[in-house]
């Protein structure tokens, strides 16, 4: 673990059975920066999230977190209570359904607003505030902050997780296929969305995809997983310009052109 | 500003089966403020893949690439990535061939997220020296022709004020008119002080710009 | 006598039941499971204030039960016959002479002593209950204290109508730790709650729940800086006493519309009357309920 690292890996391994889901993983993420997980199903990028956020436990390995204090935590060894508020305060979990992570019978507002409340905010015209401010980040119409979920699109729903989950400014966000699912054009927009706040928030993101293209358009090092192993990983333009390993180059090459 | 020490750089395509392809070997460059080198070379050479290993674009295998960044020399070529992001954002700027396009975003937004105070008005303002015309600036270039294109893909590697400039064919799409805003472009960052390192397909505007020229020759025969 | 033993529950079960009463005590607000027994009344009907009364009644003690406030409804007078057969206690309905009170849906108005206990008949004893299914997950949310979700609730009430609006069973925060269901006593009790000298007792008889709140105890409903908990009455005064702060009840007295407005709680009306105030006892028609000032009148105490 290095000086400046906000969350660190080291030998993750993870089997379910004789399926080898992890194997000897290490990963390190800066204050700020974006990484890609990409491969193919079964690769494990998703179960690595998973680990990493603290969601599941691996066979072996540990993950280091570092708090805004600059104290060091041990993610499978924090207790549950610990664990829980830090999802709900310094840490964010997009999931690629949105509907997973949203009151679909509670407004708008109040889906943005439940992590202030949570967090033990008790003044109801500033909590309305602050979700308004939050919808229009997001390039919802703030004039839906009373508006149920259930009448909003999938795009929609999407940048209303999103809202929800950088309410309390977390510094580091996991999110699993965030546009997977969503039509083409919806894509770009919510990309768009997610690269500019990142930028501007320096949030730092584990960010897992099949998607290459997003993983050019928004981070700054890429990991390349198959079969559990990682591959390959750096520079995302020059993993995806100039692989060096045989299944990256087997990955690039198969990308469709539009 | 720049300097190259015995760069080495080949192509191992696992999907052929392994074959390996040597492109640049002990190539040595260097390049001082406010000078400008002009990669010449046939067609297939290995200017582009320099060009780009310049900017670690691409891997080198063996060598140093050292950068002027912040008063000391970094060897890209031996950083770990977080420190190349942070050479790309303030010293080592690069215009590609062809404008990779984002969806959705303005050509003005393109350009003024490279500005680095993100200024609205530098960039309509090199916009408009580029004859980018004020109706396009609120459109995402992806239906623009080749030429506006790639003038938006200059004005986005100009403004940002990098100390080191890396220039893949800047004017290869661009009439004469334009291409001569280019070159008075490229004339003014010299007077800056900006260090250029460039690819120009057309020999007239080479002899224009470059001070001197690096020979780049092919490793294998073009067969 | 009868063939039942002291107040119908063996002693074992007396012994389990007290000790859930304790836990209960020593973690205020806190829902203690407990062996919940087959009572000669179904569920619904206040089985569980029943085993709690009869776990604490004692021999010396005087019971008084009421139902919705009124200690001559049919519940009321069933449940406290019930103890003077199984336990032959003393019972009363006079809140000033009770040493127990079992009630459902209410707080007397009369404060209460540090020498009373106060049972309540409690029908869901999980304030999260509306908002999360799963109970696994809500013992969860009660262990780690998670209860935002109860303040989207309230949040969503005032965006809906522009103020919280639970009337009954309003939730409270106990001891600055547990979110307490109150049992469905009107919000307008709540603040009774809040450091009373006696113990009050919860019993939830079908789902199986014990939980207290032990004397002088911080009891405070939810609600927002911006909008604070505010209890509500109605406006007018008791048609027979003229009290003008207790809980009333409104009665339908014929078919065209005409109500009367009376306490709830009977004893305390009855006590008031009996010291002389009155009310205009005359019913009020429906057009002149909304005005409220018809109803005034009579000496204030």
């Amino acid at each position: 673990m290095t000086e400046e690292t906000l969350l660190s890996a080291r030998g993750l391994s993870l089997h379910f059975g004789k399926v080898p889901a992890l194997v000897n993983v290490d990963a390190d993420l800066w204050p700020g920066e974006v990484l890609a997980v990409v491969g193919e199903s079964g690769s494990g990028k998703t179960t690595l999230l998973n680990v990493l956020s603290g969601r599941m436990r691996a066979d072996a390995g540990v993950t280091w977190y570092r708090d805004p204090q600059s104290r060091l935590h041990d993610v499978h060894a924090m207790p549950a209570p610990a664990l829980r508020a830090l999802h709900r305060s310094d840490w964010g979990f997009v999931h690629q359904n949105p509907r997973d992570n949203l009151r679909m019978s509670v407004s708008a507002g109040g889906n943005v607003g439940e992590r202030l409340m949570a967090a033990g905010n008790r003044h109801y015209g500033r909590i309305r505030e602050a979700a308004i401010d939050w919808l229009a980040q997001v390039e919802i119409d703030p004039a839906r902050v009373d508006d149920m979920p259930r009448t909003f699109s999938g795009g929609m729903l999407q940048r209303l997780q999103i809202a929800r989950t950088l309410v309390t400014h977390p510094r580091l966000v996991f999110m699993d296929e965030p546009t997977g699912g969503l039509d083409v054009s919806v894509q770009a927009r919510l990309l768009d969305l997610i690269r500019s706040l990142v930028a501007r928030l320096n949030i730092a993101v584990v960010l897992v995809t099949h998607d290459l293209a997003v993983a050019r358009l928004l981070a700054h090092r890429i990991m390349v997983m198959q079969r559990g192993e990682v591959v390959e990983t750096g520079l995302t333009d020059q993993v995806l310009d100039d692989p060096q390993h045989a299944y990256t180059q087997l990955l690039v090459s198969s990308v469709l052109q539009a | 500003m720049l300097q190259v020490d015995s760069l080495e750089k080949q192509f191992t395509l696992h999907l052929r089966g392994g074959l390996s392809l040597p492109v640049l070997h002990g190539v040595n460059l260097t390049v001082h403020a406010g000078e400008c080198v002009a990669l010449s070379g046939p067609s297939g050479a290995g200017k582009s893949t320099l060009l780009r290993s310049l900017y670690a674009n691409y891997r080198a295998d063996a060598g140093r690439i050292l950068i002027r960044h912040e008063g000391e020399m970094v060897d890209i070529a031996a950083a770990p990535p977080r420190t190349v992001v942070q050479v790309r954002a303030k010293t080592l700027g690069y215009v590609s061939q062809f404008l990779r396009v984002v969806p959705r975003v303005p050509a003005l937004e393109i350009v003024a997220e490279a500005a680095p105070d993100r200024s609205q008005e530098k960039a309509a303002a090199l916009l408009h020296r580029l004859n980018i015309p004020t109706r396009l600036h609120a459109l995402p270039p992806a239906t623009f022709s080749g030429g506006e294109q790639q003038r938006v893909n200059l004005a986005r590697g100009f403004i940002g004020g990098h100390p080191i400039l890396l220039l893949d064919e800047p004017t290869a799409s661009l009439d004469a008119a334009n291409a001569d805003i280019v070159i008075a472009m490229i004339t003014e960052a010299k007077a800056r002080g900006v260090a250029i390192v460039g690819i120009f397909h057309d020999a007239e505007v080479r002899n224009r710009v470059a001070d001197r020229l690096l020979h780049v020759a092919p490793l294998q025969d073009a067969a | 006598m009868n063939g039942y033993n002291f107040a119908y529950l063996d002693e074992q079960t007396k012994r389990m039941i007290r000790r859930a009463l304790l836990k209960a005590v020593a973690i205020p607000g806190h829902q203690v499971p407990f062996g919940s027994r087959e009572m000669p009344l179904p569920y619904g009907w206040g089985t569980g204030g029943i085993q709690v009364t009869a776990s604490v009644l004692g021999a010396g003690d005087t019971l008084k039960v009421i139902d919705q406030g009124a200690d001559d409804t049919t519940n009321a007078v069933s449940i406290r016959r019930f103890f003077a057969r199984t336990a032959g206690v003393a019972t009363t309905t006079d809140t000033n002479d009770a040493t127990i009170i079992q009630t459902r849906h209410r707080i007397p108005e009369k404060a209460l002593r540090e020498d009373q206990i106060i049972v309540y008949q409690v029908p869901q004893p999980e304030p999260l209950s509306k908002l999360e299914p799963s109970r696994a997950e809500t013992r969860r949310m009660h262990a780690l204290a998670e209860y935002g979700s109860m303040h989207v609730r309230l949040y969503e009430d005032i965006t809906r109508f522009g103020h919280i609006a639970i009337s009954y069973d309003y939730p409270v925060m106990v001891n600055h730790r547990y979110l307490m269901a109150p049992s469905p006593i009107p919000a307008f009790d709540n603040p009774k709650m809040h450091m009373m000298p006696a113990l009050q007792l919860f019993g939830a008889g079908r789902e199986k729940r014990i939980y207290a709140i032990p004397p002088y105890t911080d009891v405070r409903s939810l609600d927002f800086d911006d909008h604070p908990f505010r209890t509500t009455r109605a406006p007018q005064c008791c048609a027979l006493c003229g009290a003008d702060d207790s809980y009333l009840d409104e009665v339908v007295t014929d078919d065209q519309g005409g109500r009367m407005f009376v306490c709830s709680d009977t004893d305390h009306c009855e006590t008031r009357q009996a010291e002389g105030h009155t009310g205009t006892g005359e019913p009020v028609v429906k057009e002149a309920t909304a005005a409220g000032s018809e109803a005034r009148g009579g000496e204030q105490a």
